[in-house]
């Protein structure tokens, strides 16, 4: 069972602090631009370079089956269709309840990540088994609704029971400079989410640059995100490892600023069992061991859990396995 | 002047492109004289992993195309071997020791061998499939279906006709194959990859895979997702029993498809004679459908 501990914040709270962190006695966004941009810059080639040679490692046997069921245990098993049905939740859901049905010591992922509607159904589904039930809110994945209605989006889906609300941040208003009203939206959303988990999306694919990934991660994390995610898994790129890899330095260097732990979530595009153990590298040597747990960190995929299964099943059995051994979603 | 030689090391075929081994080993090809003839990749359990996921993503592609169009592309690689006739001359006489002429007709019944199973892709359901009478009012249908992935050991002996002699039956029907070749004697298969890449075949539907065959014989037979396999190849073969991989082949219940024995132990057959049904037969599934009779 994932624990995950969240302080009810407001939004009143949450820009006092943002004061004190920028030292600052009002917060007003060419405040929040300068700190931003204050921010050292991103060595693009340096990034890409780290974090392809972090993927080089070599895990094998017991590292290996460690990494698989520690992935597994870190999925937050989605669908984000809009063909999705009440009983293609209940089907994943039942997924997450017995991952692999020839093999009962098969860790269970951390949570099943549906949209706003389909929590209270997933919730059925799931009863007491400690998965957790993640809903996107706030007009996911394109963010473009008016503040009134990504809030009730979002008490929608917490008064349906969620456990964890994914938001999307503006993007357009992230893009021409406006961060206070990005800061006011996560801010309000972690309002209204009481003591809901909240992981910002910042659709990385859409930031152009790293220094924005930069300057977004520190945006969320400064408005009170839980988590920092990088993608709805609706635009390309999706997660990749040099986003992840400047998010996780970002965690580990706010919590050295501010003595708060947030988590990160790779979402999109992490489909085999060689990517998700080069991420957990790269968690483990960049932000620390701290975050090496579903707490801290959380892969947002579907195929990624079959492929984990397949490899489980690999090695358990020492014979390759097949798509005839794993349940379609 | 005289010209530097060109050494040529040879590569795997796997989904259509031409990777080295993954383990990054090769080996040297030897004629049957003990002369140096060329380099090959010595593949590896994970090239056989790779080479079933290239051969199980293009199953539904080559399955779901027509049988028509499956015998146009079969007699298109006819086409192309034809073209290539001298270089597998020199390949099969280097490498089986055999003279220039006998080589010859070596490979022109190995083209004709293509033509001949070209010529059968649409025939097939006729033959092997049936309207069974039935008492009710249905239609009552049996067809073959491919079986799936099909794992291919291919003759030791025989480089090319016994090659082709294996491999055509298996893709045929829709089948798609990976095909672990002669040991000693692999350019022939080399070079039909070559073949087979220039000749309307889609990528992963033959996947050649050059490697002592006892190293990775039970990687395929073990495999879950190959759906049947054909031990041909363990004849002439070290280090490989054919009654163990069968063992090993159980544990997803594979179409097994058993070399011929004689006398206890496993022996090629002879690739001249007339090669009948059976290998299309083995890799075949039969659906019945039952259909009411509207009136």
């Amino acid at each position: 069972m994932v624990t995950v501990s969240t302080t009810t914040r407001s939004a009143q709270e949450l820009t006092a602090q943002a004061r004190d962190v920028l030292g600052v006695s009002r917060l007003t966004n060419s405040a929040l631009t300068s700190w931003l941009h204050g921010l050292p810059g991103v060595d693009q080639v340096g990034c890409e370079g780290r974090a392809a040679a972090l993927g080089t490692r070599s895990i094998k046997t017991t590292s290996k089956a460690w990494a698989i069921d520690t992935a597994i245990g870190m999925i937050d098993l989605t669908t984000l269709e809009g063909a999705d049905t009440v009983g293609k939740v209940r089907s994943l859901c039942a997924k997450a309840l017995v991952p692999d049905a020839l093999d009962p010591t098969t860790p269970r992922p951390a949570a099943i990540c549906v949209y706003g509607d389909m929590v209270a159904t997933a919730k059925a589904a799931l009863g007491d088994s400690g998965i957790h039930v993640a809903a996107v809110a706030t007009a996911f994945p394109s963010g473009r609704a008016s503040m009134p209605v990504k809030l009730a989006d979002t008490r929608d889906a917490v008064e349906a029971g969620a456990d964890e609300i994914d938001m999307v941040i503006d993007r357009g208003a992230f893009l021409s400079g406006d961060y206070l009203t990005v800061f006011n939206q996560i801010a309000e959303v972690k309002q209204a989410c009481g003591d809901t988990h909240l992981k910002v999306i910042m659709e990385t694919g859409e930031l152009v640059t790293y220094d924005n990934v930069r300057r977004a991660s520190y945006l969320s994390m400064l408005a009170g995100g839980d988590f920092i995610k990088t993608s709805t898994g609706k635009v390309q790129p999706a997660a990749t490892l040099p986003v992840t890899l400047i998010m996780l330095e970002a965690v580990r260097d706010w919590r050295e600023l501010t003595g708060v732990q947030v988590g990160v979530k790779p979402a999109g595009g992490i489909k085999t069992t060689k990517d998700a153990i080069k991420y957990l590298v790269m968690v483990s040597e960049i932000a620390g061991d701290d975050w090496m747990t579903p707490q801290w960190f959380r892969f947002g995929a579907s195929s990624l859990l079959n492929d984990l299964l397949l490899q489980r099943q690999k090695l358990a059995t020492g014979a390759y396995s097949g798509a005839d051994y794993v349940t379609i979603d | 002047m005289s010209r530097l030689d060109v050494r040529k090391t040879y590569k795997l075929y796997i989904g259509g492109k031409f990777p080295r081994s993954e383990s990054g080993r090769s080996y040297e090809i030897v004629s049957a004289k003990g002369e140096f003839l060329a380099n090959a990749s010595m593949g590896s359990r994970k090239d056989v992993r790779d080479a079933v996921v290239a051969a199980r993503s293009a199953l539904s592609g080559w399955s779901g195309a027509t049988p028509f169009n499956r015998g146009q592309v079969l007699y298109r690689v006819a086409e192309v071997l034809e073209g290539r006739r001298a270089q597998f001359i020199e390949e099969v006489a280097a490498g089986e020791g055999l003279s220039t002429r006998a080589a010859g007709a070596a490979v022109d019944a190995a083209i004709d061998r293509v033509v001949w199973y070209a010529g059968w892709t649409d025939k097939i359901a006729q033959v092997l499939g049936n309207v069974n009478p039935v008492a009710g009012p249905f239609f009552n249908v049996s067809a073959p279906e491919p079986t799936g992935v099909v794992g291919v050991l291919a003759p030791q002996g025989s480089s090319l006709l016994g090659l082709v002699s294996v491999i055509a039956p298996v893709i045929a029907s829709g089948n798609t194959a990976v095909v672990v070749t002669s040991a000693d004697r692999p350019l022939p298969a080399v070079t039909l990859g070559e073949v087979l890449a220039t000749s309307d075949v889609p990528g992963g539907v033959v996947n050649i895979i050059t490697a002592r065959t006892a190293e990775v014989a039970s990687w395929l037979a073990a495999h879950r997702d190959v759906n049947a396999i054909d031990l041909t190849g363990v004849a002439g073969a070290d280090g490989v029993h054919w009654a163990a991989l069968e063992a090993e082949a159980a544990g997803n219940l594979k179409r097994v498809y058993r070399p011929m024995v004689v006398d206890g132990r496993p022996v090629e057959p002879d690739w001249n004679a007339d090669p009948g049904l059976g290998r299309i037969r083995a890799f075949v599934e039969t659906k019945t459908v039952w259909h009411p009779k509207g009136l």
